[in-house]
């Protein structure tokens, strides 16, 4: 376990367990490189793309699909725990995913910008003077300074604190005449040879600002944004449009909770793409006590008993894709109840609009969550309506990171009542998520041992019983607490990443979901709920 | 005299208000919660605002969140009471088994004094082991407005700045 309090550089610069004929397939099809003007360096930055299964590296590992045992519900420990197969989590798969970096209202202006994390990697969300967005690596192409250590502000440039090399706000070197910016003494030191249009910050080539959720993606060979999501796309719509249906219609709350849990990151993952079944012993003191929008006593997501109650829509959707949510997409997730009759007012006339707005488009009314995306943003589009990162650290360490939204033309006080609410409900200072970092944590640590690490985890929830669903690449479980469909598929598709699949095998791979069992209880349409028979 | 006689007055209170925070302190580390609610007033509101990095011109501005943004806590004393009793419940795993706490209160200096209400800022420093190995400290700076209210002293607002930007501790589950 990693003690540094900077260990994502410690983990990012574990060389010394690099395999060598890993390394060299890197060099040699290269390509994380190509969506900037620089030249690729070849320096073991490669994804890998075009190395199969067997070229991946040895440490007493073999590939992780033998550890990711899906048909029997099996997953051995040491995909939790172990320093090489973090290695090749932070190699292969998160180079190669989409990723979360932020959101679009933290960077309102022509030279805002936000620091976030790609994995092992600290990137820029920026918008330069045309409004267009970049995500930048930060790292100065010189000495490898991070070239802005603020977390959020506005600038015009960033300039290294090393040497001084000076980038603007879409990458590229400055050049100012007379060598004020750009690259301190250009004559003197380089001859004026230099070629500054190679030397820009890294840019990520592909960015895709989804109703104003921003996500990244190293890999010049990934599949557009669109084709990654797939189908799954309804719940990130709820997670981004206004309570009353309107697109798009959010923004973040200004300020981003951070902190560090002693846990490995897929525990984050895997907890909100479909494990409800923890809820009630995790949970029970929270509950006890009632926290949520029903007031004291009630249940602390405020369900309206009259509908059937949140627990009535939870059941699973997985995704052959690797993503998972914990609710029905077609069950009518209402507004809660408040204590307030004001809140209550106001939620029921936008209850109103989202349901006529939404029919009218033939759209479903589900879908709040919570949900996963592959591989390690989380959310949740109602009550809290939030957006969590699982930054990876070391195999047992993470850094969490937690934004809250709102509907933009939300009234003041309901504006008010949702950041309070929201604080007492989520994060580390949060009634109810305190208690998932308990577990998380202890259990990452408890699995670390020698003896423990022979016995895998159990997966068997639902096994077999996958249902067909209308929703390409994907299937339903109708069991209400069968949340280990979704953690199956879950791994299934991280071992493939992580094991180097190309991306063209990834998408034949996913392209056809043969889970649902014929007879398995029958088919169901997704309208159903539990317990409407 | 006169003069003297102020500065006397001034570091009774000074005293007094003091006295009055390591007592609050250790209610909190004996964890006799509900006599400590007792110490909060009525309109009690908590806050600790979330740090940043920024630059040396933006710190007065963008330094901590504010009002209307998001902060680690930012709430009244109703909130607080439904923390008390969530660890009451024995189930609130975050705590359970119980952490091992010091609140550690220092260079307690009276702000300010307009009976019946004063303004009192200190450092803080919190030491929290729990169950082995796992120990925590949070530092920082804290702003307490204080009321006398019957024969003693009431809390009515603290501000609580956090000397970290990302928090290193797993949660925020001891009051601080």
């Amino acid at each position: 376990m990693s003690t540094t309090t900077d260990s994502t550089t410690d983990t990012a610069g574990t060389a010394d367990t690099t395999d060598a004929a890993d390394t060299a397939a890197g060099s040699a099809t290269d390509t994380a490189n190509a969506g900037t003007e620089a030249t690729p360096t070849g320096t073991g930055t490669g994804t890998a793309t075009k190395a199969g299964p067997s070229t991946v590296p040895h440490s007493g590992v073999g590939p992780v699909r033998d550890l990711v045992d899906v048909a029997r519900g099996e997953i051995s420990r040491e995909i939790f725990v172990n320093e090489e197969i973090h290695r090749r989590e932070l190699e292969h798969l998160f180079p190669r995913a989409w990723l979360f970096v932020g959101h679009a209202t933290q960077v309102p202006r022509p030279g805002d910008f936000f620091s976030s994390w790609m994995g092992s990697d600290p990137v820029l969300l920026t918008r330069d003077d045309k409004g267009e967005l970049h995500v930048l690596l930060n790292s100065c192409r010189h000495r490898g300074m991070r070239v802005c250590r603020y977390d959020e502000g506005n600038t015009m440039q960033f300039t290294c604190p090393y040497h001084a090399w000076s980038y603007s706000v879409d990458g590229s070197l400055v050049h100012t005449p007379g060598d004020l910016h750009g690259v301190p003494q250009m004559k003197a030191a380089y001859d004026n040879k230099l070629k500054r249009e190679q030397w820009g910050l890294v840019r990520c080539p592909h960015v895709r600002s989804y109703k104003g959720l921003v996500f990244a993606n190293w890999d010049p060979d990934a599949p557009p944004f669109e084709e990654y999501v797939g189908d799954f796309h309804w719940w990130l719509d709820n997670l981004a449009d206004a309570f009353d249906g309107t697109e798009g219609g959010t923004e973040v709350f200004r300020g981003v909770l951070k902190w560090r849990i002693k846990s490995n990151w897929k525990f984050v993952s895997e907890n909100f793409l479909g494990d409800t079944y923890h809820g009630a012993s995790t949970h029970a003191s929270v509950e006890a006590v009632g926290i949520g929008p029903g007031g004291r006593g009630k249940r602390r997501h405020g369900e309206r008993q009259d509908q059937g109650g949140f627990s009535r829509g939870r059941m699973k959707t997985s995704f052959r894709l690797g993503h998972g949510a914990s609710d029905n997409l077609a069950y009518e997730v209402p507004y809660p109840e408040f204590a307030e009759a004001d809140m209550d007012e106001y939620f029921k006339s936008v209850w109103q609009k989202r349901t006529e707005r939404l029919r009218a488009q033939g759209r479903l009314l589900g879908g709040r969550g919570p949900a996963t995306l592959f591989p390690n943003m989380s959310f949740a589009a109602g009550f809290p309506r939030s957006i969590l990162v699982a930054h990876p650290i070391s195999p047992t360490e993470t850094e969490v990171w937690r934004w809250f939204l709102v509907d933009r033309d939300a009234p003041g006080f309901v504006r008010e009542w949702l950041r309070r609410y929201y604080m007492r409900y989520a994060g580390p200072a949060g009634m109810t998520e305190q208690d998932d970092m308990e577990n998380w944590d202890y259990a990452t640590q408890a699995s670390r041992g020698v003896v423990a690490r022979r016995y895998p985890y159990n997966y068997q929830q639902g096994l077999g019983q996958e249902l067909p669903s209308d929703l390409d690449r994907a299937v339903h479980s109708h069991h209400a607490i069968a949340g280990e469909v979704n953690a199956r598929a879950f791994y299934r598709r991280w071992a493939e990443f992580t094991d180097a699949l190309p991306w063209p095998e990834l998408t034949r791979l996913a392209a056809t979901d043969d889970r649902a069992v014929a007879g398995a209880g029958g088919g169901i349409e997704i309208g159903r709920r539990e317990g409407d028979d | 005299m006169a003069i003297e006689q102020k500065a006397i007055e001034r570091l009774l209170l000074e005293r007094e208000v003091a006295d009055f925070l390591y007592r609050e302190a250790d209610l909190l580390d004996e964890r006799r919660y509900e006599d400590w609610l007792g110490m909060l007033a009525e309109d009690y509101r908590y806050s600790v605002p979330l740090r940043m990095n920024v630059r040396y011109e933006d710190v007065a501005d963008r330094e901590n969140t504010r009002d209307g943004e998001v902060q680690w806590f930012d709430e009244g004393k109703e909130t607080v009471e439904l923390r008390v009793a969530q660890l009451a419940t024995g189930q609130h795993w975050a705590e359970e088994p119980v952490s091992r706490v010091s609140h550690l209160v220092t260079n307690v200096r009276l702000e300010s004094a307009e009976l019946p209400e004063a303004e009192v800022s200190c450092r803080f420093l919190v030491y929290r082991n729990r169950v082995a190995d796992e120990t925590d400290f949070l530092v920082g700076r804290r702003r307490d407005r204080l009321r006398r209210a019957g024969g003693d002293w009431q809390v009515v607002r603290r501000t609580l700045y956090l000397d970290q930007s990302v928090l290193m501790a797993k949660n925020l589950s001891v009051f601080v």
